[in-house]
Parts: C-alpha cells; structure tokens; sequence
C-alpha cells in the first residue's frame, strides 16, 4: 500500500513537473508578453503541485528523503511521467493542444481525487483543483481562438491535435497500483475520467471547428511504468545538470 | 518575441476589497474580452492584490484632450472658496 501510495504521487508530480519544464523552456518566447507571462504562471502552479507531491512521497518513503532528492537525483527510468508532456514546444500551436489535453485531464483527476480517502491527497487536489480550472479556461478559449481563427491558425492547431492525439491514451491506462489504490478509495478510476475527457475535449474540437482524429496506440512501455520518449533523457540532462555538478546545492 | 501586432491595450482596474474602489492599475495587450481579464488577472492579481478586476477597452475610454485641458480645469483655479477650507473644524473630528 505505501509503495503504491508513493508511486501514485510520482506519476501526477512528475507529469506536473516535466510539464512545467516544458512550460518554463518557453518563458520569453511567447508571442507577446502578456502571454508569455500568463504561460509562465501556469509553469509555476505546476511545479508548486509537483512540490506539495513530491513532500509527500518523500514523508512516505521516510529515511530523510526531500521532495528535492525526488525531484532531481532519480534516474530515467525512475521518472513516471505522461509521454504527451515531454513533447517538445515545437510551436504556440503545440503548446496550446499539449495544455489543453492536460488541463481537462488535470481538471477531472482532481475534481475526483478531492474526495480521496487519503486526506493528503485530498487537500492538494482540493488546492490544485482550484489553479486547473483556470488553466482549462485559458486553454479552452485558445483552441477556439486559433482553431476558429485563421486559415493559417486553423491548420496548426490541427496539425498539434493530429500529432499529439497518439499520446492521449496512455491518460487513462491503468495498472496494479491504480486498481489497488482505488479499491482503499486513495486513486480514482480512469475509465471514467476517460468519458468525461472524451465529453469535454470533444465539445471544445467541434467548437474550435477542428476534428478528432482516430485512437492510436502508441507505445508498449508507458511513463507511467518508467517507460520515456527520447525526449526525456534530454530535458533531465539540462533539468539534473546543477544538482549533479553541485549535489550540496540548496535554494 | 514578436513586435507587430499585440493586439489592442485595455486599461485594468483593481479593488483591493469588497466595498472598496476600483482603481487603475495599468493595462494589459489582448485580442478579446476573456484574454483581456486573464491577461489582467495574471499580471496584476496574482500576488493577493484583488478581490474584483475590471478591464475596459482603451479607446473605449473617454478622456479630456490635452488641448481642451485649460477650459476644463484652469477656471476652478481662482475659486478657492469652492473648497470647505473657510470653516473651524469642529472639535474632536478628523475630517469634514
């Protein structure tokens, strides 16, 4: 139950936390400044829910572990983060689909694992609950902007949705550590959060004028597993690059 | 960072708290109204300075041309008696 209980945090704090890499990567770059900031700020909810996580697997696993220890000295493999958070800032287009896929995702997790019988997990999704709602709002309002937008506009972000779409499946696999975590009432069941992100994320594509592409499956070895795009091993080289040369480093 | 368009400036107003006035705070760049208060919202409220946020388009704003500034203003000038400062306060009040 506790090995469960500390892989389950790894898997939601490490999706927020290489997401917000990701996000972070982009500062300064955004198309203009106000929306530069506003990516940013989303960036630093994230890493502040991957934090209140990680604390708590680190109190889990006990033995004077730190949420930076977690965070930072853990190999590839160690890492069980979603593959669509990896991908690459490959444009504004990209970045916007990526959100908007975790955003939905994050909104309904959370939503549910508020009522987790675990009272840790509970007040953090009830705290994250709160900054994912916004995220999903600004995400949503972007796939409309750009999929009902130009023709060019229009054609990216359809372009991001067909490449990104393969990726989405691996949101609603379940394994051992999940069902036992939700028979104590700790996790929640993905399948219906399946339904209820399908709804949604449905609802905003017909909206924003765009089409749903077809269900792959796409890879064998999920993140969630310690399975990585090779994406991954690139963005822990620069993200473990201070820990590793300074390992006595502190904040 | 691109320099063309940015869209048009929407002027932001801020009340610290419920019952409080709105005040200006600054503006923000957006294309629309819901990127207008998000744009607000993220640059101006998110340390806890807020409770309501207001934007308005700039040009929706009317304001007083420089050049009409002296027939609006300038006549109030020599009329200091338009100010309550001829009265004694009364004692014991702070403001009247």
């Amino acid at each position: 139950m506790e090995n469960n209980l500390y892989t389950y945090c790894l898997r939601l704090a490490d999706t927020s936390l290489i997401l917000s890499y990701r996000l972070a990567e982009y500062s300064s770059h955004g198309p203009f400044l106000e929306e530069d900031l506003a990516i940013t700020n989303v960036g630093l909810d994230l890493i502040g829910q991957a934090e209140s996580l990680y604390k708590y697997a680190a109190e889990i696993k006990g033995g004077g572990l730190t949420a930076d220890d977690i965070a930072y000295k853990r190999d590839e493999i160690d890492y069980k983060n979603l593959h669509l958070v990896e991908y690459p800032n490959e444009d504004f287009a990209y970045i916007t689909v990526r959100q908007f896929f975790m955003d939905v995702y994050n909104y309904y997790i959370y939503s549910d694992l508020k009522n987790s019988s675990d009272k840790t997990i509970a007040a953090i999704a009830a705290k994250s609950l709160k900054e994912v709602t916004y995220h999903l709002r600004r995400s949503s309002e972007w796939m409309s902007r750009l999929g009902d937008g130009t023709e060019e506009s229009h054609n990216k972000v359809q372009t991001a949705v067909n490449e990104l779409w393969m990726y989405t499946d691996e949101l609603f696999d379940m394994d051992n550590t999940d069902q036992e975590l939700i028979a104590n009432g700790v996790a929640i069941d993905l399948n219906e959060i399946e339904k209820r992100w399908s709804q949604k994320v449905n609802d905003v594509l017909v909206q924003a004028t765009l089409k749903k592409p077809e269900h792959v499956k796409h890879s064998l070895v999920y993140g969630k597993n310690g399975g990585h795009t090779e994406f991954m091993g690139y963005i822990l080289n620069e993200m473990q690059y201070l820990p590793n040369k300074f390992p006595d480093a502190t904040w | 960072m691109s320099t063309d368009n940015q869209g048009p400036i929407w002027e932001v107003f801020v009340q610290s708290k419920a019952g409080k006035p709105y005040k200006h705070a600054g503006a923000v760049h957006a294309f629309d109204k819901e990127m207008a208060i998000e744009n607000a919202r993220d640059l101006y409220t998110r340390r806890n300075e807020g409770s309501g946020l207001w934007v308005v388009k700039a040009e929706d704003i009317v304001s007083v041309q420089a050049e009409d500034a002296e027939s609006f203003f300038d006549p109030s000038d020599d009329k200091i008696y338009r100010h309550p400062t001829f009265y004694t306060m009364p004692e014991g009040s702070k403001n009247i």
